[in-house]
């Protein structure tokens, strides 16, 4: 216990975090060993865990570099879908799911990483809402592309076709990506237990570069980019850190999250994807990677436990929305709700403000 | 011959998306917000239209009035609820409360109208024009948006700059507290601004299904983001940029569809807009910002 308070208070949130995710981790797997977990919930549990690192890698980009990104599902897709490539390439001679599986993770992140690396480039130089919009523009030129992308496999190797699948001429193998109709025949091999490894190296990555120089480097360049620069911080250098740090986490998280399903199209993968990662991050608050987790759990369920009422469920996910971003946001329900804190607890004197 | 006809099929989507965009732009300019919901508003003007048309049986024109009207007040009842709690808020937390209204009409519809695709009719009813032997076909949509695009833009034009409310506006995006300080009505301003971009929206959503008649709840999210990507193009804020980046995206995306590939004509789009982007950081008039230390 000693050693516990000896602890700076950032590194005993870090932990809490942990705890939290291991705990939940356990429970969870208590109950789907007592079978009181439905089917339809156990089947959420690995995309859960993909969503989990999409928001804490997009809180990475949006909450500690500060930059706005709306095409964060097409670093899912690359790794999603090299990920499927390269699983289905292994298929004959790696015969333990689980090792195929590690490889195809980190091929997914090493060509996310690639991609974010060459998208960095030109987005890096833009700032605010333009950047916001050339991000959109990638994610969609992304889900473009693999949308006309055909790749069989065969004895001979990969074929590659940006026309149809007949023009692959394939001998004997079988089609792996087909066009429009995205992945097929996928192997499902994503475990909840694998799923949860990686949400903890997720953890263990973000929050360690969080708390470290570079971090601070990171969240400096957020602050005051101008001040930043004038100390010597590379702007350039850790903006891309961050960036490329995010892409590789979030092509991870894509190859988790294809190996769930038997097929997969590359529309999956749009805009309101994006934008549905996004609204985890900015609703578990910027910059806060526990709210992050907890608040992907929250909404990632919502519309699963609003499912008796099926036609209503988004319509009521969307007024939840909106009522939750005016309460935290406006001014009036601030200056309400700090009126209620303050009579509460005294010690809440200090007020909750943790600055943008 | 084909080239003029894929040039005249451009120009008439890119009006659409000049129409739409001028929406985005002024909102920008004005709010400092990127207003998502603004493509489900194009939805509703959409099949307000068609519920008057087809199942009224009313007559063209009272549809586009009631669309414009419905909108409209859409527009300043969305900004008053929605988007004027959170004026000094962060601009994140605006963005996403734009989404989260534009969920809310998109399931909105869902509900009311289903999720069985509608076929529009066509607002406009004579024929269209064939020149050189049919050749080179003019349709008559085409003629209409062109149209409604050039009375819009000269309307926008005078009114921003010669009338009280105009320059209001010009006043209120340039700088709000000293607006305020003159006697400008800040909110009534903005609320102004969401009803010009709103019922610019049911216009255009009226002339979007007129020549791609398959009305669906998410009709207007793809043209949105094209038309938001229009609006970036040429300069968010400036509505002369607006109209030439829409007309140039649709251009652009006609061709790419037509010469290069049909499937990848959204990648295309895409990749010139970041091109230009890393050209001119601003879009085509946008206005280079100095920052100060």
């Amino acid at each position: 216990m000693k050693k516990w308070k000896a602890l700076s208070p950032q590194t005993r949130s870090d932990f809490i975090t942990y705890g939290i995710v291991i705990a939940a981790f356990i429970v969870l797997r208590l109950l789907s060993a007592f079978g009181m977990l439905s089917n339809s919930l156990t089947g959420l549990l690995v995309p859960l865990c993909a969503y989990i690192i999409m928001a804490v890698s997009l809180n990475l980009t949006v909450g500690v570099l500060g930059e706005l990104s709306l095409g964060h599902a097409g670093f899912m897709s690359v790794g999603a879908f090299s990920g499927v490539i390269a699983c289905a390439g292994m298929e004959s001679f790696i015969p333990n799911p689980i090792i195929r599986l590690l490889i195809a993770v980190v091929i997914g992140g090493v060509l996310a990483g690639i991609t974010g690396f060459l998208i960095g480039i030109p987005v890096l130089r833009l700032r605010g809402d333009y950047l916001a919009i050339v991000t959109l523009a990638f994610g969609e030129i992304i889900k473009n592309i693999i949308n006309c992308l055909y790749i069989g496999i065969d004895g001979a190797g990969l074929h590659i076709s940006l026309v149809s699948s007949a023009e692959l001429g394939l001998n004997s193998g079988r089609v792996v990506i087909n066009g429009p109709v995205g992945a097929v025949g996928v192997q499902k091999i994503s475990t909840f237990t694998f799923s949860f490894v990686l949400v903890m190296i997720t953890l263990i990555v973000v929050l360690n570069i969080m708390r470290s120089r570079t971090g601070r480097a990171i969240m400096a360049v957020r602050d005051n980019r101008i001040a930043a620069e004038s100390v010597g911080i590379s702007i350039t250098k850790y903006k891309m850190i961050a960036f490329i740090t995010s892409a590789v986490l979030a092509g991870a998280a894509g190859v988790l999250f294809a190996m769930n399903y038997t097929s997969l199209s590359s529309s999956k993968f749009d805009f309101n994807q994006s934008i549905l990662i996004l609204v985890f991050v900015v609703l578990g608050g910027l910059g806060n990677i526990r709210g992050s987790i907890i608040a992907t759990v929250i909404l990632y369920l919502l519309p699963e436990i609003l499912r008796p009422i099926q036609d209503y469920r988004m319509l009521i996910y969307s007024i939840v929305l909106i009522i939750v971003m005016l309460t935290t946001n406006s001014e009036k329900a601030k200056l309400y709700i700090g009126k209620i804190k303050a009579r509460l607890t005294k010690k809440n004197a200090k007020g909750g403000e943790q600055g943008e | 011959m084909t080239f003029l006809n894929y040039l005249i099929n451009g120009i008439s989507l890119g009006s659409v998306y000049a129409i739409i965009a001028l929406g985005y732009t002024m909102v920008y300019g004005i709010a400092k917000m990127l207003n998502f919901a603004h493509g489900d508003v194009i939805m509703v003007g959409a099949y307000i239209s068609f519920i008057i048309t087809s199942k009224m049986g009313l007559p063209a024109i009272v549809s586009v009035l009631a669309a414009v009207v419905v909108c409209t007040l859409l527009g300043i009842f969305i900004e008053r609820l929605a988007y004027k709690p959170l004026r000094n808020a962060t601009s994140l937390a605006v963005l996403i409360t734009a989404i989260g209204v534009s969920y809310f009409l998109q399931n909105s519809a869902l509900l009311i109208w289903g999720s069985d695709p509608k076929s529009f009719n066509s607002i406009v009813d004579f024929d269209s024009i064939k020149l050189f032997d049919g050749q080179l076909v003019i349709t008559a949509e085409a003629i209409v948006t062109v149209c409604a695009c050039i009375i819009i833009m000269i309307a926008l034009t005078i009114f921003t700059g010669h009338t009280k409310m105009g320059k209001a506006m010009r006043a209120v995006s340039e700088d709000k507290g000293a607006a305020q300080l003159m006697g400008i009505n800040v909110n009534s301003t903005i609320s102004m601004t969401f009803a010009i971009g709103s019922a610019l929206a049911a216009i255009a959503g009226v002339l979007l299904c007129s020549a791609y008649p398959t009305l669906l709840p998410t009709t207007g999210s793809m043209p949105g983001i094209k038309a938001f990507t229009a609006a970036v193009f040429g300069g968010i804020g400036s509505i002369p940029g607006a109209m030439i980046g829409g007309i140039l995206l649709g251009v652009i995306e006609v061709f790419a569809s037509a010469y290069i590939s049909d499937k990848l004509s959204n990648a295309i789009v895409f990749g010139v807009l970041i091109i230009v982007l890393l050209v001119k950081p601003t879009g085509l008039l946008g206005r280079k910002i100095n920052e100060k230390v």
